[in-house]
């Protein structure tokens, strides 16, 4: 499981507090203790009330690469953002994100080729959240024949089912779930998936059960990454043991110790 | 046309140096790596298997007991002098690799460290290839006289072992001392091969001083179960698994000789035919089959079966 750290990002107090007052120490402090506890990469967004965004991803971006060399994954609805944001990674950025409407895909495609980045596509529209799995579907279809016809590799797309809050859509669970697995027969080679997890636990009162639970089950049906806390040791430890279970990792006493080592 | 298929592993199997030479603050004259592969063996086209697998030979410090007559000839004049046993397969048989074999250390035996110490002294000084030590089998008396092997090689960085799941302390301690690289025995089981390795890591050995014996069958006895094994640790090392993602070495000799249908002498079985061809032909198969299933280092007994596997290297690598 590719595993993205959500947590720095401006929408959480201290962060945000960060942000604004350029405190290095807070975001690095932040940034480690993420990949310490077994992150892929690290999501960076500038958080929703952000004044300066231009200046502060790439300021969010220097910070964090001073002290991780792992892939960052640059969070913005702002195409001039996240451009400020790739302009100064080092490493294969991830783009987060597009959605299935063309204006969205003609802009970011086009940024994620020119940086040589990897780009995740939400199957979302300006018409809205999809209501079924067919939904989902058609718009991860127009995601990846766009990106087929603009030679954007594949296997560089990450498509995202958008995960909906248990206590609101709960009758769509079983359809997210069934879309991760869906996605991968688009084409071929398959895109990979995605999922921002802590949206499934959105205002319930078992946050945490709640996303161990769902990305248990998103782990068997075939979920290549996800973007979460990876500070939940709980969470951390059923994913590993889910793909233990999937025969991916192979299986001795110490396997979550193991897993930890790659 | 059907498109060729090229696998892109993610991972590579970590790369063991074993001898050190003046340079690096040992005395050998070379050093022989081992693993690196980026592919399955032999398998050239698709990537790099940047090192070929040796041979070492198997050299006793006392006359092995069991050992059938075609294998005792080759070795009738040094059984009772490791040192001079050990000087023949280098000079006369070209030995790039030793594996001495500290058997008479074992309690029914008895033999004292000194006498041990004394060996490898004069082995160092008398020949500069790079070392295996293996000790008597005995957990209690091999944390007694490894350790001491340990330190008369310092910094030759020399392959001791073996260590098990229940005796891995003592050894690791001393090879992580002393600059050497361990031997981790499983008993063909891939879940206490990667057990193993991650306990001797914990202890802050790295990785890439660990080679695995996963232990092997002969010929006819378990050679298919052990090929899986071998296969199964590969393929998951070649997928990105750290923990596991180490060399092999194989104890062939030890192995094929043990089957009937290699030390049985003519008399025996006249209508199988000779054994000066039966012996070599069973060592050399089951060497043959283990280097397909990925092994790297095969200890190993009749000269002319290691003659013909490494041909059979030679060969494969030339390609």
């Amino acid at each position: 499981m590719f595993i993205i750290g959500e947590l720095i990002n401006g929408m959480y107090k201290e962060i945000g507090k960060a942000i604004k007052e350029k405190n290095k120490a807070i975001i690095q402090d932040c940034a480690l203790k993420q990949v310490k506890a077994g992150a892929d990469a690290l999501d960076l967004n500038c958080g929703p009330v952000a004044k300066d965004p231009l200046s502060d991803m790439p300021w969010l971006v220097e910070t964090v690469q001073q002290v991780v060399d792992k892939p960052l994954c640059i969070d913005s609805s702002k195409p001039k953002v996240v451009e400020a944001g790739l302009k100064v990674a080092k490493n294969k950025t991830i783009i987060n994100s597009t959605t299935a409407d063309l204006e969205k895909l003609e802009v970011l495609v086009d940024l994620a080729r020119r940086y040589n980045a990897k780009l995740i596509g939400l199957t979302l529209s300006s018409k809205g959240v999809p209501q079924n799995k067919e939904q989902r579907l058609e718009l991860a279809a127009q995601i990846v024949a766009y990106c087929s016809e603009k030679d954007f590799p594949i296997e560089d797309l990450y498509l995202d089912p958008v995960v909906l809050p248990v206590n609101v859509a709960q009758a769509q669970q079983k359809d997210i779930l069934e879309s991760i697995h869906e996605f991968k027969i688009i084409s071929e080679p398959p895109p990979k998936t995605i999922v921002g997890l802590s949206n499934v636990s959105q205002g319930t009162k078992l946050r945490k059960l709640i996303n161990r639970t769902f990305m248990v089950m998103a782990v068997a049906f075939g979920l290549d990454s996800a973007i979460l806390d990876p500070l939940d040791k709980e969470l951390m430890d059923a994913i590993i043991t889910a793909e233990l279970i999937l025969n991916k990792h192979i299986y001795c006493d110490s396997f979550l110790e193991a897993c930890k080592k790659k | 046309m059907i498109k060729e298929y090229i696998e892109n592993w993610s991972g590579e199997i970590n790369t063991v140096t074993i001898g050190a030479t003046l340079n690096e603050g040992g005395t050998r004259r070379f050093s022989i790596k081992v693993g690196g592969e980026k592919t399955l063996p032999f398998l050239f086209k698709e990537n790099k298997l940047p090192f070929k697998p040796v041979i070492a030979y198997e050299v006793w410090d006392i006359p092995p007991s069991d050992w059938p007559e075609e294998l005792i000839r080759f070795y009738k004049d040094v059984l009772n002098d490791p040192l001079a046993w050990a000087e023949k397969v280098v000079k006369e048989y070209n030995a790039e690799l030793i594996c001495l074999k500290l058997a008479g250390a074992h309690p029914e035996i008895g033999k004292s460290p000194d006498e041990i110490v004394k060996l490898l002294e004069n082995i160092l000084k008398s020949l500069d290839v790079p070392l295996i030590i293996i000790g008597c089998g005995d957990d209690q008396k091999d944390n007694l006289i490894l350790p001491v092997c340990s330190q008369i090689t310092k910094n030759q960085r020399c392959l001791i072992g073996e260590v098990t799941q229940d005796n891995y302390r003592t050894l690791t301690a001393s090879v992580l001392a002393d600059g050497h690289n361990i031997i981790a025995q499983s008993p063909i089981d891939i879940n206490i091969a990667k057990q193993l390795n991650i306990l001797i890591s914990d202890m802050g050995l790295p990785l890439e001083r660990i080679v695995i014996n996963p232990t092997v069958g002969a010929l006819g006895y378990g050679l298919e179960y052990t090929y899986s094994i071998m296969e199964r640790l590969r393929l998951a090392g070649l997928n990105g698994d750290k923990v596991i993602a180490s060399p092999f070495i194989c104890f062939v000799g030890q192995e094929a000789w043990r089957a009937k249908e290699a030390k049985a002498e003519d008399s025996e079985f006249p209508q199988w035919g000779k054994a000066s061809r039966r012996g070599p032909l069973w060592e050399m198969i089951t060497a043959t089959v283990l280097l397909q299933a990925g092994a790297d280092i095969l200890v190993m007994r009749h000269p002319e079966a290691i003659r013909k596997v490494k041909e059979y290297i030679e060969l494969a690598y030339s390609v």
